[in-house]
């Protein structure tokens, strides 16, 4: 498959105009656990022009349950994980990876995005990277996720927006720490809600 | 009054680290949008909530 071969079959599904605007863009997957995985991989597919994907951790057999990773994959960074899987998908998304905690101090490593996705698990670490981004970066979108664990219904995960250029998916309180766990598919819907809000920013369909 | 996450208070007069404290808000767990804009957390002491204010506080839960 060449660049022009695979660049062609997108425009034919998402148009042309559209499909510049999404080869123009740049986004940040911050965390690449059972939201960012998702996430990254849905914009790939999508022909998001580059990504930037951030996280600090290996590959674990615990992650299997509800991450975008394989078995041939487990103790590999999850940043070289990731890249290598998309690279399979869509070989000609350009794929940036920071195998580092994202914090405070080295926040500048999202400087050259348009969109950022908060795709965290820690609450305090969402916290931080929303208002650091919104206080250094305050002509970036957000796309945070903060309430999709348990086996709850599905119907609750839904995308809010704050102000205008801050976005939350999710229910807002089923919170690990209650719920104990997990489940692929009410994560996937809240990555999905990230993914399908980063696409709908590019085509500048702001409302939710 | 100012509007917090939907409802009416009458609470003009403190500022938003008041407000955060006495409702057992983790400031640490928050992100809080002022009239459209997200507030950076070092403006949390000095900014007295005004009369007509519009307020929006997200307490992030763990899970991703």
């Amino acid at each position: 498959m060449t660049e022009k071969e695979w660049y062609s079959a997108l425009e034919k599904r998402h148009g042309a105009e559209l499909q510049q605007k999404f080869s123009e863009s740049c986004v940040a997957v911050c965390g690449l656990g059972g939201l960012g995985s998702n996430v990254a991989i849905s914009l790939a597919r999508s022909g998001i022009g580059r990504l930037l994907l951030i996280d600090f951790d290996k590959v674990d057999i615990t992650n299997l349950h509800r991450q975008q990773y394989k078995v041939s994959q487990l103790g590999m960074c999850k940043t070289k994980a990731m890249k290598e899987t998309i690279a399979e998908i869509a070989p000609y998304c350009n794929v940036i990876t920071h195998t580092v905690k994202l914090a405070e101090d080295n926040i500048s490593l999202i400087a050259d995005c348009d969109i950022v996705c908060e795709c965290f698990d820690n609450a305090q670490c969402k916290a931080m990277l929303v208002n650091e981004v919104a206080e250094r970066y305050p002509e970036k979108y957000i796309v945070s996720a903060s309430g999709m664990s348990g086996l709850h219904t599905g119907n609750t995960i839904q995308t809010k927006r704050l102000g205008k250029r801050l976005y939350i998916c999710g229910d807002g309180i089923s919170d690990i720490d209650n719920d104990g766990t997990l489940f692929a598919p009410r994560v996937m819907l809240c990555a999905s809600h990230q993914a399908n809000t980063v696409l709908r920013i590019i085509a500048e369909k702001f409302e939710v | 009054m100012v509007k917090i996450n939907g409802v009416e208070m009458n609470i003009q007069g403190k500022t938003v680290s008041q407000y955060l404290a006495e409702n057992g808000y983790d400031g640490k767990r928050v992100a809080v949008e002022l009239n459209g804009d997200i507030l950076p957390k070092s403006q949390y002491e000095i900014t007295v909530l005004q009369d007509n204010d519009c307020v929006e506080i997200v307490c992030f839960v763990g899970g991703g």
